[in-house]
């Protein structure tokens, strides 16, 4: 599915996002919410990126995008770059993303014809009325929305649908990459497969690259090449899909693995499961050296003193832990 | 006697657009000590069924028929008084978002001690101590300290506990757990379920557990009952659902959920979008969805067949005679 060599389609290097929280009435500290992280995506892949709520992967993606201006670190698109206001502008115009909620993401005042062609009118990207209206009903055949939906309003939807609505929008600008920011969680268990094939359809018709953010590990493994897992702003691991499965080797990556309740009885209860004790700590307070160190069994004085370097340990398999040899043997 | 008889109970909402009939002739028996997971979409009437039982429905809603029975007790009926004893002492209740039931304004052992004074004869210290042996119970560091604590103060994993520990202070007879990990993050979820496994066999109380996860389902659940559109399609012992699923909707809602081995591959969705329940078709109401849907099915809603002693199922599909004997059919045991 994904073509190994060349130049990455989307690389981030050292990418640092803070945000400024008020801690008093005149004080205020630096929440990291992303804290240099490294990573590339190769085009036609889909990236899986995982970790708790809070851990800053959907602040990753919002900022690969320049939806939010990095506070640190450099973001390449096709090799190039992103500096200028020009750059950023034409990076908005091969990118996109799929929100969560398909009930907050659409205007309410817009028929669906008109939220799917907002990006061409902002894009400008057409030269009729006539142009406009086929695109946008181009666009609502390839995610399967009928075109007498055209002149209806967002509430008229059932959750599934609105999805569709939001794919198509995101679609319009023909994008290259595409950030799913954990497009299927709202959604029913029957619903979600129609909308992961979909994903999967729309990738092998129009070459995308996919950022895929969400926590459901299963629907991860189903669609990702790769999976990435963060743990309070940092990138703590990274391999193909299979690999990470098979053998974690960050302590927190072994125990979000194991804790995936398997839809079979007989694997269910016979599954070994690592329970974490502790929560995970507020990213206005990290924990200094490794962010996982509180409530690891492995830690040692290392572990608090410096943050492990983000290593490759075998082919394609990155992690960020002091005790990789001595825990994995 | 079975701890729990729910029969035939039928509740519906009377709203500006009509009658929507949430449950629609649910029947099942709970025994003590078991923990029954019901799963469905949502409209399905699972947490309705839930409500139901507690009669804790929206101003809306109400039982237009059927009986639950605790313990051989009527509860339809019974009147307010007798459900005021029930409710948080015979049956408790937690609920998904331990965000939101949680009162802001009072601290978390004022809210714990709140229904052990209601519910028992002890005095505040009494109480106070018994709260303290609660959240010890569920895990909570410094259970004193946390006492005092105000419900900002604590994680969402750690208000699940407080909310586990007041629905468990009075050793109620059956918990229901309405989603009560859906909230929470992979790695919580799985403390969570295991505090819950844990105390349901030191306290020796049912479960009953409302999920749309079936991972959570196969995990925690002795038996399974399958909701859509108001109605059970199938119940059954977890293995029975899992390897043996007897109905269309069942057997697609297997076929459809991403497992370890779909990776690559097209996952096989359920056609169609969630039913309206305003406009319920007038046989199965899976049929409009059922890619196997024969004419009878759009007629007439099959009636529940016995599969085997542990397993019954509603769809025509068993009747049909070349469909009898299909036991490997169906289910994802490799």
């Amino acid at each position: 599915m994904r073509e190994p060599a060349g130049t990455p389609l989307v690389e981030v290097r050292d990418l640092k996002q803070y945000f400024n929280i008020n801690v008093g009435l005149f004080r205020t500290k630096p929440l990291k919410a992303v804290d240099g992280v490294s990573f590339a995506i190769n085009r036609g892949e889909t990236l899986g990126l995982v970790g708790e709520s809070g851990c800053g992967k959907t602040t990753v993606g919002r900022t690969i995008l320049h939806l939010y201006k990095p506070t640190g670190g450099q973001i390449f698109y096709d090799g190039k770059e992103i500096v200028t206001k020009a750059d950023i502008r034409s990076l908005y115009t091969k990118t996109a993303m799929v929100f969560q909620d398909p009930y907050s993401s659409l205007n309410p005042r817009m028929t669906v014809a008109d939220i799917i062609g907002e990006p061409l009118d902002v894009h400008q990207m057409y030269k009729s009325k006539e142009e406009r209206q086929e695109k946008i009903l181009d666009l609502m055949a390839k995610v399967g929305l009928n075109s007498e939906h055209a002149s209806r309003y967002a509430h008229e939807f059932s959750g599934g649908q609105r999805q569709r609505i939001g794919i198509a929008r995101a679609l319009a600008v023909q994008p290259e990459f595409i950030v799913c920011d954990e497009p299927v969680s709202a959604l029913d268990v029957s619903i979600q497969a129609q909308i992961i094939n979909m994903f999967d359809e729309l990738q092998r018709d129009l070459g995308l690259t996919y950022l895929f953010i969400a926590h459901d590990l299963l629907v991860v493994r189903h669609i990702s090449d790769r999976i990435a897992v963060m743990y309070l702003g940092k990138m703590v691991e990274l391999a193909e899909a299979k690999e990470i499965y098979d053998h974690p080797l960050y302590p927190y990556s072994k125990a979000l693995i194991s804790a995936v309740p398997q839809p079979d009885p007989d694997v269910a209860r016979s599954n070994q499961r690592i329970t974490l004790s502790g929560d995970i700590p507020s990213p206005l307070n990290a924990p200094s050296g490794c962010p996982f160190r509180t409530r690891c069994v492995y830690a040692t004085e290392q572990c608090a003193e410096s943050m492990p370097a983000f290593e490759e340990v075998s082919a394609g398999h990155f992690v960020a832990c002091h005790r990789t040899k001595e825990i994995n043997g | 006697m079975a701890l729990l008889e729910v029969q035939d109970l039928r509740t519906s909402f009377f709203t500006d657009a009509g009658e929507v009939k949430a449950v629609n002739g649910v029947s099942f028996f709970l025994e003590r000590g078991k923990v029954l997971g019901i799963v469905g979409e949502s409209g399905s009437g699972k947490s309705v069924t839930a409500y139901s039982i507690m009669q804790i429905l929206a101003p809306t809603g109400r039982i237009i028929g059927g009986s639950v029975k605790l313990d051989g007790q009527e509860l339809v009926n019974a009147g307010e008084k007798v459900m005021k004893h029930v409710r948080g002492n015979r049956i408790s209740i937690i609920f998904q978002d331990p965000m939101t039931s949680l009162n802001p304004t009072y601290t978390i052992g004022h809210q714990i001690m709140e229904a052990i004074l209601l519910h028992t004869d002890r005095n505040r210290k009494e109480a106070w101590d018994r709260a303290v042996e609660m959240l010890r119970l569920v895990n909570v560091n410094e259970p004193e300290r946390r006492m005092k604590q105000y419900p900002h103060e604590f994680s969402g994993g750690m208000r699940q506990r407080v909310m586990i520990a007041m629905a468990l202070a009075c050793e109620p007879d059956i918990l229901i757990a309405d989603e009560p990990t859906t909230a929470l993050d992979v790695t919580i979820q799985a403390q969570i379920l295991e505090l819950m496994g844990s105390l349901q066999k030191e306290l020796g109380m049912a479960i009953i557990m409302i999920t749309h996860d079936l991972g959570v389902v196969a995990q925690m659940c002795d038996e399974v009952i399958v909701m859509y559109a108001g109605s059970i399609c199938e119940q059954g012992t977890a293995r029975e659902i899992f390897y043996n699923p007897r109905h269309e909707y069942t057997k697609g809602l297997m076929k459809s959920i991403p497992t370890l081995n779909t990776a690559g591959k097209r996952l096989e969705p359920i056609t169609g979008t969630p039913i309206d329940l305003l406009n319920m078709p007038e046989g199965c109401p899976f049929a409009p969805r059922c890619d196997e849907a024969m004419r009878i099915c759009i007629r007439k809603a099959a009636e529940r067949q016995q599969i085997n002693e542990d397993h019954a199922a509603a769809c025509w599909m068993n009747l049909r005679p070349d469909r009898q004997t299909p036991e490997e059919e169906g289910g994802r045991h490799a």
